[in-house]
């Protein structure tokens, strides 16, 4: 063409003429999302430790495993993504965000067989989460490690 | 006299017809504006079958196997084929068009196939290799999120500029024999990189390369802006669409009054929640086999400029920090007048 714009004023352009989600709304709606979820988990660990008399550290993995069956069993109806869709972060963050982004892999690459489908492809999503997760554990035990060695961590 | 024209453009002596078209789309598409002018409208996503991308591909067949019945023709009859989808290795062409038996080139335009495929159609039964050819495209909402972004039932936010996959096909005989459209003539589009990195904006990685294809086809022809009835871009979108205007109003041109979208036409953004519009090959193709055809075939238009475009780009590219290329692909169509 007789007139191009150079690859930055093109990219400004477009960043003015693109539109954008409303950050504040989106973090009301994840607010009370992800709060939503939390309220949840705190109902069943009140209810696991009054009505069935659990002890609180075995009421908190009972929030754990009803959460992310609740989350694979939405996921399943294919409701899960209409959650996240309008609470964003709130639907991400939490356990149920996570069994959601391991339960619709499962889903979606069932067809290509027990194996090379579900197996490689199950983590596809949550694989860098665990990846990381421990790494940055393994990071953080050898500065606690080295820290209580020189005595600058009681 | 040369049928070449320009730089990049032909102007065919023996322009050919498009005999037979079809587009078959799936239950969002029939809900969208144009549900009404579509052939068929398959409410199972999975078309019978088990896979999404065999489900493309029995789109496409279907597709095909309608254009060609439509023409009046056999499969038989049909001397090539002109097909391509988007995902990895054509595998809805392939396994879609197989039990035809028809020559087939399988092409990758990303979602300007359905203009690449015209174009060489149009040019083989131009230059006497085919009396019938059939050129196709197709894409699928479920295959195309699988191979470029999300399982379905993982939920994330899209972002305001991003587009829906229409799952569907359109199909399309070009011919040598009289049909009520003809293909007057071709400008075949450049790859056009802008440095663009997000797949989530394909309309602004588009835009720059259907600028550049209508700007040159105005050069080769010696035409402007209003010396046709409507210039129809294939999904660049709400974006896409404000950004093409202002590039080509820079060189010059201004397309306002006569542009128009395929992905804006086929679904109702705000109640179908499609955000930019619609996009993939199939998007161009079913519009263009449906509502552009009628206005065309009743008159209201006599000569159109249908320009799909296409973000060339892969998982792997943009995993490796790539940028976002554009390729678009012009193709004159007129009204035979009786």
């Amino acid at each position: 063409m007789r007139h191009e714009p150079t690859k930055q004023e093109y990219s400004q352009m477009v960043e003015e003429m693109t539109p954008k989600h409303n950050s504040l709304l989106n973090c009301i709606r994840a607010f009370f999302v992800g709060g939503a979820f939390c309220l949840l988990g705190e109902m069943i660990k009140q209810t696991m430790m009054k009505v069935f008399d659990i002890s609180k550290k075995d009421a908190l993995l009972y929030v754990t495993i009803e959460l992310v069956l609740l989350s694979v069993i939405l996921t399943g109806f294919n409701l899960y993504g209409k959650i996240t869709k309008f609470g964003g972060a709130g639907g991400l963050v939490p356990i149920t965000g996570f069994a959601n982004s391991v339960a619709s892999p499962a889903i979606e690459y069932q067809k290509e067989g027990q194996v090379f489908g579900i197996g490689v492809k199950i983590f596809t999503i949550a694989g860098p989460v665990i990846l990381y997760g421990i790494f940055s554990a393994f990071l953080a035990g050898i500065c606690y490690f080295l820290g209580t060695q020189w005595g600058w961590i009681g | 006299m040369s049928q070449m024209r320009g730089k990049s453009s032909i102007v065919f002596e023996k322009a050919p017809y498009l005999l037979g078209w079809s587009s078959i789309v799936a239950q969002k598409e029939g809900e969208g504006p144009l549900g009404d002018l579509f052939d068929e409208v398959i409410e199972d996503p999975f078309f019978g079958e088990e896979t999404w991308e065999m489900a493309e591909g029995h789109f496409m067949r279907q597709a095909a196997m309608l254009a060609i019945k439509k023409a009046g023709l056999a499969k038989e009859e049909i001397r090539y084929a002109f097909a391509g989808d988007l995902l990895e290795q054509n595998t809805a062409t392939s396994y879609g068009l197989k039990e035809l038996e028809i020559p087939l080139f399988g092409l990758f335009g990303a979602c300007s196939t359905a203009g690449e495929s015209l174009s060489l159609a149009s040019m083989m039964v131009a230059a006497g290799y085919a009396t019938h050819a059939l050129a196709t495209a197709s894409s699928h909402i479920g295959s195309a999120e699988k191979q470029f972004r999300f399982p379905l039932e993982y939920g994330n936010q899209r972002p305001q500029s991003a587009t829906w996959t229409v799952t569907g096909s359109g199909a399309f005989i070009v011919s040598r024999e009289k049909g009520p459209v003809k293909i007057t003539g071709i400008t075949t589009g450049k790859i056009v990189d802008y440095g663009m990195k997000d797949p989530m904006n394909m309309g602004a990685c588009m835009a720059p390369a259907a600028a550049q294809v209508i700007y040159q086809h105005f050069q080769d022809y010696g035409k402007e802006p209003k010396d046709y009835d409507a210039i129809y871009t294939g999904d660049l979108g709400e974006v896409g669409k404000d950004i093409l205007i202002r590039l080509l109003k820079e060189n010059g041109y201004d397309i306002s009054e006569v542009h128009g979208d395929c992905g804006l036409e086929i679904y109702e953004n705000e109640t179908q929640d499609t955000h930019s519009g619609g996009s993939g090959c199939a998007c161009s193709a079913v519009v263009l086999a449906s509502m552009l055809m009628r206005r065309l075939i009743s008159g209201y238009w006599k000569k159109i400029l249908f320009v799909p475009t296409g973000a060339l780009m892969s998982k792997t590219s943009f995993n490796e920090g790539e940028s976002v290329c554009g390729i678009a692909h012009a193709v004159l169509l007129e009204r035979e007048e009786a």
